[in-house]
């Protein structure tokens, strides 16, 4: 008993004394901590896929980041603050999306996140950072519920990404204008099997019927993502006989159907919608890339127009000897964003930046008249350069895009919204 | 299911043709690969889960050779030696220490060289997809034949692996080299005993089985995307291919490999959502007549 008693008087004044010593740090080190933050680098941290089959996601995208935080860096920063990125590989797994944000926030003391995750891992960190209430600008993932949806935004989470719903009204208006010219009734669609392309097809479908309700559908096509062999695919579209094809395939898995549909002279027999063929990297990659073939734009420096636009791509090209992806402009635009924040604020305070970016406009080579917004109702941008063109074989591929009208993005994705129970 | 289409593909000429040539081209390039793989196993008793991954560096050799050159030719024959000598680097290095050991040993190493190989990949080729391209030789319109439409290149293909499928056949039944290697796969250590190097012939082994996958990955170049990874979906189905066929047979590796291939094409028109159902189902089918695979010497 005695001894219990002893061990415990020892215990209480253990306690006592860590109780003092962290009384003492926290009243000596506290004002030291918030100087570190006030002077020391702006820490952002960054997770990407750097690994695996879709890693070219996550380095050209990083690349769009490095790019803005450099020009920021050179210019002085934040009254000399720089900004540090740091940067890790998610491997595209949604758990190590969410356990390397807890740790940039927890462990590394990062002011704001930079998520350059495809939409799974975007979930997945929206939830972090929901939870610990840490800044985060989402760039890549194109799930429109993720801003669209009241129950899944938390006011501390941004967009600077494309939308899947803006596309599908893009395509689906673009696609029936054609239809309409050239008399294409009869319709196939090519999807990869997984959320992404069954979601974009259906949204594609709604709003193809929607400008053209007399079309005709056929098959449609489900090949696993990463197959490496179309032929049944581009068989059961020969049998077919379709006037035209929407497809959502992207990257090597379009770059394959491509190379595949050449060698029975595929891309003759019909008209091909490709939403996501217009990136350098998959353009450029296709040998013999067909004329013809109808795009949405992801990347290219013919749209918009303008002189910034082809700067930034010459700058880009220059800096990492690569051509940017769509990837890139949405992490770039996401950064510089962030740095307006910082800039407008003069702080690295994610609630003090989170409470400027809501309708926030900045200059952008990406928008469709030069400028982009932070669309504060939903935390998500839009007037980004949207539109479809027509590919020819040599560079600069798409010579010409034409430009989506927001106006009826805005009132057919509104029409959605309340179809959807968000507004 | 949709089995009115497969009805009106059987009754069709033109879709009877288109079909079966599909059939064929896949089953072809699996054969390649699975060839390698059943011999490695017949020979060495080891299961290369890493021979996906050899027909990744073929096509990236193959890739790398023909933009040096520009001749489609050279190209599959440097990826044929190029990963054939890799092969053999392979055993000498690495699968000779674990000879005897169980699968799970032969599975770490085997996934260990996999993820170190794509990382190399990424590093020397880069992280993006890469495409080949057709070579001007192919690069001709389809030959029209009975309606369908048949790609000039997909009949290169096939005549191509045809007569590879003819050599390595000549070669293990009809030389005395084939004779070794089948007297080593029947029994290592006799064949030893009876003055066999089967260290040189364990390396060779891997070597050819290299050159087979090298092949593969040069012959499939132009067609598919060059991407770190690519070897894994390859390996599956030429895993399916050698259990049908039976491990270690390369005329079951060839009949299955054509088995495969045409219920890909033809089971497309019925269930296009599962046609990858459709080859596991055909293994299970075999693994209950025939536990051993069809080819398969040993005891069911």
């Amino acid at each position: 008993m005695g001894k219990t008693g002893k061990r415990s008087i020892h215990r209480r004044a253990f306690v006592k004394g860590i109780g003092g010593v962290a009384m003492v740090a926290a009243v000596a080190g506290f004002p030291a901590i918030v100087r570190a933050r006030n002077t020391g680098p702006i820490r952002i941290g960054v997770s990407a896929i750097m690994s695996g089959r879709v890693a070219q996601m996550g380095s050209s995208s990083t690349n769009g980041a490095i790019m803005r935080v450099d020009a920021f860096n050179t210019s002085g920063g934040l009254n000399g603050r720089m900004i540090e990125l740091i940067i890790r590989d998610s491997k595209g797994r949604p758990d190590e999306a969410a356990r390397i944000n807890r740790d940039f926030i927890n462990r590394d003391d990062c002011d704001m996140i930079l998520s350059l995750e495809a939409s799974t891992g975007a979930f997945a960190v929206q939830e972090v950072v929901r939870e610990l209430g840490t800044l985060c600008m989402h760039c890549l993932s194109e799930t429109s519920s993720l801003t669209a949806d009241p129950k899944l935004r938390t006011p501390n989470a941004f967009r600077s990404g494309r939308q899947g719903a803006h596309d599908a009204i893009s395509a689906g208006s673009y696609a029936a204008s054609i239809a309409k010219e050239k008399s294409l009734k009869k319709w196939m669609t090519v999807g990869p099997n997984y959320a992404y392309g069954h979601d974009t097809t259906e949204q594609f479908l709604n709003y193809l019927n929607h400008f053209s309700p007399d079309i005709e559908l056929g098959s449609q096509l489900w090949p696993k993502i990463f197959q490496p062999d179309y032929t049944d695919v581009i068989n059961k579209i020969l049998q077919e006989k379709p006037d035209a094809v929407f497809t959502c395939l992207w990257g090597g898995d379009l770059s394959s159907f491509i190379e595949q549909g050449n060698l029975y002279g595929l891309f003759d027999q019909a008209q091909y919608f490709c939403i996501a063929l217009a990136d350098y990297t998959t353009m450029a990659a296709v040998k013999h890339l067909p004329s013809g073939i109808h795009s949405g734009n992801r990347y290219v420096s013919t749209f918009p127009g303008s002189a910034t636009n082809a700067a930034w791509e010459a700058e880009y090209v220059r800096q990492f000897n690569s051509r940017p992806t769509n990837w890139s402009w949405e992490a770039a635009l996401g950064m510089q964003f962030l740095i307006e924040g910082i800039r407008k604020t003069g702080s690295s305070d994610g609630n003090e930046i989170a409470g400027v970016l809501p309708g926030m406009i900045v200059n952008s080579p990406f928008g469709v008249d030069g400028t982009i917004t932070m669309r504060a109702e939903d935390q998500t941008i839009v007037e980004y350069g949207t539109g479809w063109g027509v590919t020819q074989s040599t560079e600069p591929f798409m010579p010409n895009v034409t430009p989506t009208d927001w106006k009826l993005i805005y009132e057919l994705e509104a029409a959605w919204k309340k179809e959807q129970g968000y507004i | 299911m949709d089995f009115s289409s497969l009805i009106g593909c059987v009754s069709s000429a033109s879709c009877m043709v288109t079909q079966s040539l599909s059939g064929l081209t896949i089953g072809m390039l699996l054969f390649l690969v699975a060839s390698g793989l059943s011999l490695i196993f017949g020979v060495l008793k080891i299961t290369n889960f890493a021979h996906g991954s050899f027909y990744m560096l073929g096509a990236y050799f193959a890739l790398t050779v023909y933009q040096v050159t520009n001749n489609y030719f050279l190209a599959v024959c440097g990826a044929a030696l190029g990963v054939g000598l890799f092969g053999v680097l392979f055993e000498r290095f690495l699968i000779r220490r674990i000879y005897g050991s169980n699968v799970l040993m032969q599975l770490l190493l085997s996934y260990a060289v996999i993820l170190i190989l794509d990382d190399i990949v990424m590093l020397v080729w880069g992280s993006e997809f890469q495409s080949m391209g057709m070579p001007d030789l192919f690069r001709v319109p389809p030959i029209r034949f009975a309606g369908a439409y048949i790609p000039v290149f997909y009949l290169f293909l096939i005549v191509a692996a045809f007569a590879i499928a003819g050599g390595l056949w000549f070669l293990i039944e009809k030389t005395r080299f084939g004779k070794v290697v089948r007297a080593a796969a029947h029994n290592g250590e006799m064949a030893a005993a009876l003055g066999i190097n089967t260290s040189l012939l364990y390396s060779f082994t891997l070597g050819l089985g290299g050159v087979l996958a090298g092949l593969a990955g040069g012959l499939a170049a132009p067609v598919r995307s060059l991407v770190p990874g690519m070897g894994m979906s390859i390996l599956i189905e030429s895993f399916i291919v050698t259990v049908i066929g039976g491990m270690g047979s390369i005329v079951g590796a060839f009949v299955s490999a054509i088995v495969i291939g045409l219920t890909r094409s033809f089971g497309g028109i019925v269930m296009p959502e599962f046609t990858d159902g459709l080859m596991f189902l055909v293994m299970v089918i075999v693994l209950i007549v025939k536990p051993t695979g069809l080819f398969s010497k040993g005891r069911d």
